[in-house]
C-alpha cells in the first residue's frame, strides 16, 4: 500500500478513471454506461421486491404498486430500468465477445458501440410502447 | 529462500489470497442472465394491462416460478460482483471501501432475501 513508511515522499497525482479528462470516444461512453446501467439495475431489483412482495400480499398491496408505477414519475423510472436492462444486456453480450476475443479491432469495437447504443433505444422503446397499448385499452377496448 | 508455506505456493494465488474466481463467476452469471433476463423482459411486456389475478397466476406456474428465483438469485450474484468491482475501481480512502463494500453485500442479500420469501409465499404456499 502506498502508506509504507519506509518509501520515499511520492507526488500526489490523480488516480484513475480519469473521467473528466478525456474526450469521450464510444467505447469509454458504452463502458462507463455499462456500469451506470448496472448499478441503476442493482438499485432497480428494489422495485423487482417490491413488485413480488405486493403480488405475494393480494389485491389491497398490488393496488399500491401498480399505481405507483402508472404515475409520470413511476413511467420514467420504469422506462429507465427497461433501457438500462436492454443496454447492460445487449452491451454484456459485447463484453462477452471481447472475453472470447472477437471484435477488439478499434472500427470493429465503435460499430458495435453504435449499434449496441441504437439496438438498445428501439428495443425498450418498442417494449415499453407494446406495455403502454396494452394497459391503455389495446388488448380490454 | 522463500518464506511462503509449501501450500501456499501450490495455491499460486499469492497476496491477494484470491484468483481468477471473481472475473469468472461475473462471467458465468452473465451468460445465464441472457436468457433469463430475456425471458422475464418479455413475460413482463405481455403481462402489461393483466388483473392482479393473471400476473399472480403466471408467477404461481412451477415453471415461471421457478425461473424467477433463478432470475433473483444469478441477477443478485452478479450485481453483488459487478458493484463490488465498481467500489474497488473508484473508492480510494480504504475506510469508506470497506464500508461500502459491507453495504454492497447487505444490499444483495436483504433484496435477494425478500424477493425470494415473496416468491416462495406467492408460489409454494
Amino acid at each position: 500500500m502506498a502508506d509504507n513508511p519506509q518509501s520515499p515522499p511520492v507526488r500526489e497525482r490523480p488516480l484513475s478513471p480519469h473521467l473528466s479528462v478525456y474526450k469521450w470516444p464510444i467505447t469509454m461512453a458504452t463502458s462507463i454506461t455499462h456500469r451506470a446501467t448496472g448499478i441503476a439495475l442493482s438499485l432497480g431489483m428494489i422495485v423487482v421486491a417490491w413488485a413480488l412482495i405486493a403480488l405475494a400480499s393480494g389485491p389491497e398491496m398490488y393496488q399500491p404498486f401498480t399505481a405507483a408505477i402508472a404515475n409520470p414519475i413511476g413511467l420514467i423510472v420504469l422506462f429507465g430500468f427497461l433501457w438500462s436492462l436492454v443496454f447492460h444486456f445487449l452491451n454484456g453480450i459485447r463484453h462477452l465477445a471481447w472475453d472470447l476475443g472477437y471484435g477488439f479491432a478499434v472500427p470493429t469495437a465503435n460499430r458495435s458501440g453504435v449499434l449496441v447504443i441504437a439496438l438498445s433505444v428501439l428495443i425498450s422503446a418498442g417494449l415499453f410502447a407494446y406495455g403502454w397499448w396494452a394497459v391503455h385499452g389495446g388488448l380490454r377496448a | 529462500m522463500s518464506l511462503e508455506t509449501p501450500l501456499h505456493r501450490v495455491q499460486g494465488l499469492g497476496s491477494a489470497h484470491s484468483g481468477v474466481g471473481h472475473f469468472w463467476r461475473e462471467r458465468v452469471t452473465a451468460a445465464a442472465l441472457i436468457p433469463l433476463s430475456g425471458w422475464l423482459v418479455v413475460s413482463v411486456a405481455l403481462l402489461a394491462g393483466k388483473t392482479e389475478a393473471e400476473v399472480a397466476g403466471f408467477f404461481q406456474h412451477p415453471w415461471n416460478a421457478l425461473l424467477m428465483g433463478l432470475f433473483v438469485i444469478v441477477s443478485c450474484v452478479h450485481m453483488m460482483l459487478g458493484v463490488q468491482v465498481v467500489i474497488d475501481d473508484y473508492v480510494h480512502h480504504s475506510g469508506q471501501r470497506i464500508l461500502l463494500l459491507l453495504l454492497n453485500r447487505a444490499f444483495t442479500w436483504i433484496v435477494g432475501g425478500l424477493s425470494l420469501v415473496a416468491l416462495l409465499r406467492l408460489a409454494v404456499v
